[in-house]
C-alpha cells in the first residue's frame, strides 16, 4: 500500500520531518532526524529507480485528483535518476555534517540549520519529481529560500553578503521562472508538463511562447549557474558552511540543469527548442567559453574552495555542452555527467570540510605541506581530483569518454580537442592544492591532527562512489542511456 | 593453472608484494626479503605463462566498464615478452637497489620499494592487457606509480622534473591518446587488440595518417620528438629507478605500446597499403638522429644515456612505421635487446656514482683502472647498444635494416647506419676514456675499489645477459613470430 504512494512520500517526508527538526532542541537529536530522514528518502529514492526500470514511468495524481486540474508526480527514468542523486548526495554528506556543523555553526542555531537542510532538500526533491510547471516554482522557491538560510548561517560575515548576492540573482531567476510558466499558462491554459506540450504546437509560432521559452532558459540558466549567469556561485560555495558546500555542489545545480532538460525537451520538445529557437547554436559558444574561462579562472584562485567552486561552473558547462549537441549520446553525457559530477564535487569539497574543520579555513597558502599532518584528507583529494579531471576508473573518464564521443559523432573535433584540452586545465588547478599540499614546507604538526574518523569515513565513502561507478558503469550509463532516449523522444 | 589465473596472478603478485613490503617498512632486511621473493615469485608466473605450449586466445574479463569496453587480460607474444623482460630485469634491479640504496644511505626507502612494486604491477598489466582501454588504464597507473619514484629525492631539482615528467606523459595521453582511443572506438565499434587490426574499412583513408599521429604523439613514453622532454628530466630520479623503469618499464611501456597500435588496431597491411605511416617514420627518423646528436654534447652521464634511450627508442617507431614484418619484428627485438644493454648502462653509472660520487664523465677519466668490472660490463653493453656482433643489440638493428629494406626505404637504411655511427661516437669516449686516459688530479690509486658487491653483480649479469642474447635469440624470434603474421 505505501509502495504506490512512493513518489509524494519522497517529497512530503522531508517536509513533514522539517518543523519537526525545529522543534527538537538538542544538537544531536536534530542531526539524527535529519539524518535518518535523508536515508529513507535515498530509500524511497532507490525503490522509485528500480521500479521505473521495471515497469516504465510511474504517475501519481495528487489527492486522486486527475491532471490537468490535480497536480500530478512523473517519475521517469530521467528524474528517478536525479532524485537518486540529490537524495544519495544529502544521506551521505549528513553523516558528514555532524562534526563540521558543530565546529562551523553557533550551537543555538543548530536546530534552524538542519530544519533549513530538510526543506532545502525537500524542495530539490519537489521540483525533480513534479510533473507540473507551477508547483516546480513552488519547490523551487522553497529550496532557495532554504539554501540562502543555509548559507548566511556561517559565522564569517562575507558569508552574509555572499548570500544576499545570491539572494538576488537568484529571486531574478525564480521571477523569471515564473514569468515563463505564466506566459505559457496564458497561451495554453494548462500547468501540466505534459499537457503543456500537447497544447503547444498550435502556439509555437506567436512571438509570445517564444519569449516565455527565453524567460524560462535565462531564469534556469541563473540557477544552474550557467556560464555567464555564474556571478552568485563562487562565492556562495565559498563562504557557506563546508556541509553545505558539499550539499550544493552536489544538488543545487545539477537539479536546475534537470529543469532545463526537462522544459526543452519534454516541454518545448526538440524540434522547437533546436530547431526553431536555435538553443544549441546558442548554448554551444557559451558553454565552451564557459569552460575555458571558468577553468583559467580556477587556476588562478588563492583559496582551494573557491577554485573549485569555479571548477563547478567549468563542470556545469561540460552538461551544457552535452545538451547543445541536440544528439541521444550527448544528452546521455549531460544526464551521465550530472550523477558523476554530483559525486566528484560532493567528495572533494568534503574533503575541504575535513581540512576546514581542522585550520579552519582553506586558503592555499595555510595548506602548505598539509598532506603530512592529514594524509588521509589530502589523500581523498588526490583521489578526487583524479576523478574531476578524468582519470580512467573514475567516474570524470565515463562522462568525458561520452562527451568526446558525442563529439565524434558529430564530427567535431575541435570539440573532442577542447575537452581534452580543458582537461587539462583541470590538470593544472587540481595540481595547484596537490603541490602546496605535498611539496611545500610545513614547520610542524603540532596543532593540526589527521580529521576525526566522522569525516573522513563520509568523505571515503563519496571517494569510493567514484571509483566503483567508473570502474562499473553500466548502472549509471544504462539509466542515463535509457533517459537521454526518453527525452528526445526516441524511443517509445 | 589456466592461463587466465596466472596473468591475474602476475598482477596481484606485485601489489601484495607491495602491501608487504609496506607492512615490513620498519625491519630493512624483511622488507627487502619481500621485495625478492615477490620478483622471483613474478618472474616464475611469467614464465611458467612463457612455457605453455598453447596460449589461450580468449581474454580474460576483469570488469565490463562499459558494454562492449571491459579491463581484461590477454597473453599474446609480444606481451609476454614485454613481460619477461621487465620481471627478469626487476629481479635484478632489486638486487641492485639494496646496494644502491643502502650504499648511498637514501632516506624513505619503504616508499622507494612500494612504488616500485606497484610500478611493476602496472607494467604487468600494460603488457597483458587485452584491448586499448586495458592497455591506457594500466598506463596512466604506470606515470602516477612512477611519479614518486621520479621525484624521491624531494629537493627543488627533483620537484622540477617531477613536474615536467607528469606534465608532459598526462598532457600527451590525456590530450591525444584518449581522443585516439574514442575516435576508434566511435569508428570500429571496439577497442580489443585483434590480428590484422580492426580499422580496415572502418575509417576514411586520408583520416588514417592523423589517427596514427594521434596515438604516436600520444604514447608519450615512447619519448618521440619533441614530446621527449620528460625522459632527461626524469634522470633526477635515483639510478635504480632509471635503470628499470627508464631502460625498461616506462620507456618500453611506451614503444610496446606502439608496436602494439600498429600490429593489432592497425594491421600493418592496411598501414603499408595506404602508406599512412609516412609521416610518422621522417619524424622517427629525426627523432633517432637528433637525440644521437644531443647526446653527444651532454657530460653528464645519466643525460646522455637518456637521449641514448630518445634515440634507441625511435628505432622501434622506425620499425613499426615501416609496416613490414622484419621491420615490426625489429623493433619487438629492440625491446628486448636494448632493455638489456640500456639497463646495464644504467647500472654502470649508478656504481660509479656510489663508489665516488662523479655524474660528469669529464670526471671519470682513468676510473677504469680501479673498476674494471665496471667498465667491462659498460663496454660490452656499450656495443650491443651500437649493434655490434656478438651482442644482442646487433639482431635488431639486423631486422630493422631487412624491414627497411622490405618497405624500399633506401634512406632509412641509411639513416639507421649513420646512427649506429652516432652510437659509436657517443658511448665509446666513455670506457675509453675509464681505461686509457690517465685519472686527473688524485694519483692513480692503487688497486680495485668497485661499489657494492650488490651492485656489481647484477651489471655483470646483465652483460653476460647481451652476449647470451645473441647466441639464444632463436628462442625470441620464434615466439615473436606470430605478430608479424606470417
Amino acid at each position: 500500500m505505501i509502495s504506490e504512494h512512493l513518489p509524494v512520500l519522497q517529497v512530503v517526508v522531508p517536509l513533514l520531518a522539517g518543523p519537526v527538526c525545529l522543534l527538537l532542541r538538542r544538537p544531536s537529536a536534530n542531526w539524527a532526524l535529519a539524518a535518518s530522514v535523508s536515508w529513507i528518502t535515498l530509500a524511497i529514492a532507490v525503490a522509485l529507480l528500480v521500479e521505473v526500470r521495471r515497469a516504465g514511468p510511474i504517475i501519481y495524481q495528487l489527492g486522486g485528483w486527475a491532471a490537468p486540474w490535480g497536480i500530478e508526480y512523473r517519475i521517469d527514468h530521467v528524474n528517478a535518476f536525479v532524485l537518486l542523486i540529490v537524495s544519495g548526495v544529502s544521506a551521505v554528506v549528513l553523516l558528514f555534517a555532524r562534526a563540521s556543523v558543530q565546529r562551523e555553526i553557533n550551537n543555538r542555531r543548530i536546530n534552524i540549520f538542519y530544519t533549513g537542510w530538510l526543506l532545502c532538500l525537500t524542495g530539490l526533491l519537489g521540483m525533480t519529481a513534479t510533473g507540473d510547471a507551477f508547483n516546480v516554482f513552488v519547490f523551487l522557491e522553497i529550496s532557495s529560500l532554504a539554501t540562502y538560510l543555509l548559507i548566511s548561517l556561517h559565522p564569517d560575515r562575507r558569508a552574509l553578503s555572499a548570500a544576499f548576492h545570491y539572494l538576488v540573482l537568484g529571486t531574478i531567476g525564480a521571477t523569471f521562472i515564473l514569468i515563463g510558466i505564466a506566459l505559457l499558462y496564458m497561451m495554453t491554459g494548462t500547468l501540466n508538463i505534459v499537457d503543456l506540450a500537447a497544447h503547444l504546437p498550435p502556439v509555437a509560432q506567436t512571438r509570445t511562447v517564444a519569449v516565455a521559452f527565453s524567460f524560462l532558459v535565462i531564469g534556469i540558466g541563473i540557477k544552474a549557474a550557467a556560464f555567464p549567469l555564474h556571478m552568485w556561485l563562487p562565492n556562495a560555495y565559498a563562504y557557506a558552511p563546508s556541509a553545505v558546500t558539499a550539499l550544493l555542489a552536489g544538488t543545487a545545480t545539477k537539479v536546475a540543469v534537470y529543469l532545463l532538460l526537462r522544459f526543452l525537451f519534454s516541454l518545448f520538445g526538440p524540434g522547437l527548442s533546436f530547431e526553431q529557437y536555435l538553443l544549441d547554436k546558442i548554448l554551444l559558444p557559451l558553454a565552451a567559453v564557459g569552460i575555458i574561462s571558468m577553468s583559467v579562472a580556477a587556476i588562478y584562485q588563492t583559496t582551494a574552495k573557491k577554485l573549485l567552486a569555479y571548477s563547478s561552473v567549468a563542470q556545469i558547462g561540460y552538461m551544457l555542452l552535452g545538451i547543445s549537441l541536440a544528439s541521444v549520446t550527448g544528452l546521455t553525457a549531460t544526464v551521465l555527467h550530472l550523477f558523476n559530477h554530483a559525486l566528484i564535487k560532493s567528495a572533494l569539497f568534503m574533503a575541504m570540510g575535513c581540512v576546514v574543520y581542522r585550520i579552519g579555513t582553506t586558503q592555499l597558502a595555510s595548506m602548505a605541506g598539509l598532506a603530512r599532518c592529514m594524509p588521509w584528507t589530502m589523500a581523498a583529494f588526490v583521489a578526487g581530483g583524479l576523478s574531476l579531471i578524468g582519470v580512467p576508473l573514475t567516474v570524470g573518464f565515463i562522462s568525458k569518454w561520452y562527451l568526446i564521443l558525442a563529439a565524434l559523432e558529430r564530427g567535431w573535433m575541435w570539440l573532442a580537442a577542447l575537452v581534452v584540452i580543458t582537461s587539462l586545465l583541470a590538470v593544472a588547478y587540481v595540481w595547484r592544492v596537490v603541490e602546496v599540499a605535498y611539496f611545500r614546507h610545513r614547520e610542524s604538526c603540532a596543532e593540526v591532527a589527521e580529521a576525526p574518523l566522522s569525516l573522513l569515513v563520509p568523505t571515503w565513502l563519496m571517494i569510493a562512489a567514484n571509483y566503483y561507478f567508473g570502474v562499473d558503469a553500466s548502472l549509471t550509463t544504462g539509466v542515463a542511456g535509457r533517459a537521454a532516449e526518453l527525452l528526445f523522444g526516441a524511443a517509445p | 593453472m589456466t592461463a587466465g589465473a596466472i596473468m591475474q596472478l602476475a598482477l596481484f603478485t606485485p601489489l601484495a608484494g607491495a602491501v608487504a613490503i609496506a607492512v615490513c617498512g620498519r625491519r630493512p632486511n624483511l622488507r627487502e626479503t619481500a621485495t625478492l621473493v615477490t620478483a622471483v615469485l613474478l618472474f616464475g608466473l611469467v614464465a611458467a605463462l612463457v612455457l605453455r605450449e598453447e596460449l589461450t586466445r580468449e581474454p580474460v574479463v576483469l570488469v565490463e566498464t562499459l558494454p562492449g569496453l571491459s579491463l581484461a587480460l590477454a597473453a599474446e607474444p609480444l606481451g609476454l615478452l614485454f613481460a619477461l623482460v621487465a620481471s627478469g630485469l626487476w629481479i635484478l634491479t632489486s638486487v641492485y637497489s639494496i646496494g644502491y640504496m643502502r650504499g648511498n644511505n637514501e632516506s624513505n626507502q619503504t616508499r622507494f620499494y612500494v612504488c616500485f612494486a606497484v610500478s611493476i604491477a602496472a607494467t604487468m598489466g600494460v603488457a597483458f592487457a587485452a584491448n586499448m582501454f586495458t592497455l591506457f588504464v594500466f598506463y596512466e597507473a604506470l606515470t602516477l606509480a612512477t611519479y614518486p619514484l621520479v621525484t624521491h629525492k624531494g629537493n627543488e631539482e627533483a620537484r622540477q622534473g617531477g613536474r615536467t615528467y607528469l606534465g608532459l606523459l598526462l598532457s600527451t595521453s590525456i590530450g591525444f591518446l584518449l581522443v585516439a582511443l574514442i575516435w576508434t572506438w566511435s569508428a570500429a565499434g571496439t577497442l580489443d587488440f585483434t590480428a590484422g587490426g580492426i580499422l580496415r574499412g572502418k575509417i576514411d583513408d586520408s583520416l588514417l595518417p592523423w589517427l596514427l599521429a594521434l596515438y604516436f604523439f600520444g604514447i608519450g613514453k615512447a619519448a618521440l620528438m619533441p614530446f621527449h622532454r620528460w625522459l632527461p628530466a626524469a634522470m633526477v630520479a635515483p639510478t635504480p629507478v632509471s635503470a628499470l623503469l627508464h631502460a625498461v618499464a616506462v620507456v618500453k611501456a611506451g614503444v610496446f605500446t606502439i608496436l602494439k597500435v600498429t600490429i593489432y588496431i592497425f594491421g600493418i597491411d592496411l598501414l603499408r597499403e595506404t602508406d599512412a605511416t609516412s609521416a610518422m617514420m621522417w619524424i622517427a627518423a629525426f627523432s633517432l638522429l637528433a637525440a644521437s646528436l644531443i647526446a653527444l654534447r651532454k657530460n653528464n652521464l645519466k643525460a646522455r644515456l637518456a637521449y641514448s634511450t630518445v634515440s634507441q627508442l625511435a628505432y622501434v617507431t622506425l620499425g613499426a612505421t615501416l609496416a613490414t614484418a622484419m621491420g615490426v619484428m625489429g623493433g619487438a627485438l629492440q625491446i628486448a635487446m636494448h632493455a638489456m644493454g640500456k639497463i646495464t648502462l644504467f647500472f654502470c653509472a649508478g656504481a660509479i656514482y656510489v663508489a665516488t660520487h662523479k655524474t660528469e664523465i669529464n670526471d671519470m677519466d682513468g676510473l677504469g683502472r680501479t673498476m674494471p668490472f665496471t667498465y667491462a660490463a659498460f663496454f660490452i653493453a656499450a656495443l650491443s647498444i651500437i649493434g655490434l656482433p656478438p651482442l644482442g643489440g646487433s639482431w635488431s638493428k639486423w631486422y630493422l635494416m631487412l624491414g627497411a629494406a622490405d618497405a624500399g626505404q633506401q634512406v632509412m637504411i641509411a639513416v639507421l647506419m649513420v646512427s649506429s655511427l652516432l652510437n659509436i661516437a657517443y658511448l665509446i669516449p666513455i670506457p675509453v676514456r675509464g681505461f686509457f686516459f690517465a685519472g686527473s688530479g688524485e694519483p692513480a690509486s692503487p688497486g680495485v675499489r668497485e661499489a657494492p658487491l650488490a651492485c656489481v653483480v647484477p651489471l655483470c649479469l646483465t652483460a653476460a645477459g647481451s652476449v647470451l642474447l645473441f647466441f639464444y635469440a632463436d628462442p625470441i624470434y620464434q615466439l615473436l613470430l606470430p605478430i608479424t603474421g606470417q
